[in-house]
């Protein structure tokens, strides 16, 4: 019971992590029609930079704040010279142009990073575990993903739905030609989302540092996964997109932790470890099947898209 | 002027020369790198090929094409590692596979538009690479050596390396020609009527879904008869074959060649594995100039050239190398 509780938390945090990709790819793509390969490089980069600054300033707090702030500037460097060219082209153009900036920031981390991977030290504060139900150690640092991710999720809602700026997006998002004829900046505003997603990325990456090795091709297995949550999701909603990644990270992790288990029910134990992981890594994929068949526009299904 | 003497016409004719002669060139020189590599070209060429067909007459961006050639690839090496080495058997089941596993990719994706189907085709790929990760019995991650290649009648021996670069050659210009038999039939113009709006051809009573999905599973038995190939050219099957990196590499050479076009997916297979070959040497030569010694360093990151390369193929040659020949014949008048 207690493993149950400590796989959903870890599913949990898997499925915030994801939501905080998810987050700026369906913002990119909602706003700007724009299909984002790259967006798992910004990922990467977050995680590199945290790597850096975290052992240049000492400071996880500090090192993971620079290494935000570094993303978001790369993210809207990376929109103004590559992105910005490819809007309203179609969607084959979006895939192949961003699969080439996926090659160019791998091998730009090769060659500044290096090939090795890297590992990011927690500080002693955050490498402890507290007791939170009686019987079960949870992870000191594991928690404060979840409450950092929560907490973002929930100040982007109120950025989007409450603020000028959100209002802006929306309105750029519904009609892009109406609102630049009312005198927004459209293509400041482009540039900010951009960098918001970016952000987000690379948020989602730093926080994955101290527990993944930091190493080339990280963001693409994630940015697959984020595509696999915002299409259950429905594209363009990040209302989706939560619930959807939320979705897919306790599934992905409940998975892996108790098909085995389950399977040795129904055959032989040697049966089960052959076809469990197999079966749970492609477990997600199957429930994006199912989704498809049912509903082909996704769950959450923005209006009028 | 020769009306037939387009820039084109000349530079596809000197290709397919090119591609005639070269096991001539491996006989007479015993240097076997140019043979190995044009095999691979012309095995991928095929693939793109396929892909071109869903692609750029179909206007289906497929994101996971790559995964045909790893069910191609793995039918026979699953069949080789459990004894079967006689091809009669195992290139049907590789096309079978491809074929049925098409069906239901298409079955389930055409239902879908745009982005949809490009992440769709993606997540059924990445579906089967994880499965094939998974498949702890025929090496998972590592994948597996292929003892022998497919056994046909003893006359033809597969391990004869001119004759199995004759016999792809001889296979990828049956799919182009196949191809462009589709495509100028009643069904590719549905196809390509499709592409460019579905709607009015569904109001003027095609059922386009299943002239779509035929289509779609086409391309994926012509993918997979390339991926029987690749198998039985490295000796090796692995996941990676069908990493989507590769599916990736498949719309770039399609794109880099020309969509739509007949003999563009094979220019550009040529062009992109002849570039990431040259590439490395290329750099090298550009930067010893300016850097000297530390040239050889430099060179090893030539993806930092190749990937912005496609950006710019995106944003200034849409038409890909055969549009670029054609508008040298349209500026010549």
């Amino acid at each position: 019971m207690l493993l149950i509780f400590e796989q959903c938390l870890n599913g949990l945090q898997l499925g915030l992590l994801l939501f905080l990709v998810a987050a700026g790819l369906t913002l990119v793509f909602g706003i700007m029609d724009m299909v984002n390969l790259a967006h798992g490089s910004l990922y990467m980069i977050g995680a590199y930079f945290a790597a850096s600054f975290v052992a240049w300033t000492g400071s996880f707090v500090a090192g993971a704040a620079f290494a935000l702030g570094a993303t978001l500037l790369v993210g809207m460097l990376m929109e103004v010279v590559a992105i910005r060219p490819l809007y309203g082209r179609d969607h084959l153009d979006h895939v192949l142009g961003t699969f080439g900036l996926i090659l160019f920031f791998n091998e730009l981390v090769r060659m500044v990073w290096g090939p090795a991977g890297l590992r990011v030290p927690l500080p002693d504060w955050l490498n402890t575990a507290v007791p939170i139900l009686p019987g079960l150690q949870y992870p000191t640092y594991r928690i404060a993903i979840i409450v950092t991710a929560l907490a973002v999720a929930l100040l982007l809602y109120v950025l989007v739905m409450r603020t000028r700026i959100g209002m802006l997006i929306r309105a750029g998002a519904s009609n892009r030609e109406m609102a630049g004829a009312l005198g927004v900046n459209i293509k400041l505003l482009y540039t900010l989302v951009f960098g918001l997603g970016a952000a987000l990325a690379g948020l989602a990456g730093l926080m994955q540092a101290p527990i993944l090795t930091v190493q080339i091709g990280m963001g693409e297995n994630i940015l697959i996964l984020a595509f696999v949550v915002i299409i259950i999701g429905g594209i363009g909603s990040i209302r989706g997109a939560f619930i959807a990644a939320i979705m897919v990270g306790l599934l992905d992790t409940i998975g892996r932790a108790f098909l085995p288990d389950l399977l040795r029910l129904v055959m032989t134990s040697r049966g089960a470890a052959t076809v469990a992981p197999a079966l749970s890594s492609m477990m997600i994929y199957l429930v994006m099947a199912v989704v498809l068949v049912v509903r082909p526009q996704g769950l959450f299904p923005v209006a009028n898209k | 002027m020769i009306g037939w003497l387009t820039p084109r016409n000349v530079v596809v004719a000197a290709l397919l020369v090119f591609l005639i002669l070269i096991p001539i060139y491996t006989a007479a020189t015993g240097n076997p790198f140019l043979l190995t590599l044009f095999t691979r070209i012309v095995i991928l060429a095929m693939a793109a090929t396929s892909l071109n067909l869903i692609l750029g007459y179909g206007g289906m961006v497929s994101f996971g094409h790559a995964v045909y050639l790893g069910i191609g690839g793995y039918a026979i090496g699953i069949l080789a590692h459990e004894g079967l080495s006689s091809g009669f058997i195992q290139w049907p089941i590789a096309i079978a596979a491809s074929a049925l596993f098409a069906l239901g990719v298409g079955a389930l994706s055409l239902r879908t538009r745009g982005l949809y189907f490009i992440m769709i085709t993606l997540a059924f790929a990445q579906l089967v690479y994880y499965f094939g990760v998974g498949l702890d019995r025929y090496g998972a991650d590592d994948g597996m050596q292929l003892y022998q290649r497919s056994q046909f009648v003893d006359a033809i021996s597969l391990s004869n390396r001119t004759l199995f670069y004759y016999l792809c050659l001889a296979l990828l210009v049956a799919s182009i020609y196949l191809v462009w038999r589709i495509v100028n039939s009643r069904f590719g113009l549905v196809i390509q009527g499709s592409r460019s709006n579905d709607r009015r051809m569904q109001a003027i009573g095609f059922p386009t879904y299943r002239y779509r999905l035929v289509c779609f599973v086409i391309a994926g038995t012509m993918c997979g008869l390339a991926g029987a190939l690749l198998a039985n050219h490295t000796e090796f099957v692995s996941p990676a074959m069908m990493h989507w990196t590769r599916s990736g590499d498949l719309i770039v050479m399609v794109v880099l060649g020309g969509m739509a076009s007949t003999f563009g997916p094979l220019i550009g297979a040529i062009a992109l594995m002849v570039l990431e070959e040259s590439l490395p040497a290329l750099i090298k030569l550009a930067a010893a100039p300016i850097v000297g010694e530390a040239a050889t360093r430099v060179a090893e990151y030539w993806q930092i050239v190749l990937g912005p390369l496609f950006l710019l193929v995106v944003l200034f040659a849409r038409g890909g190398i055969n549009g670029l020949l054609e508008s040298l014949e349209r500026r010549r008048g």
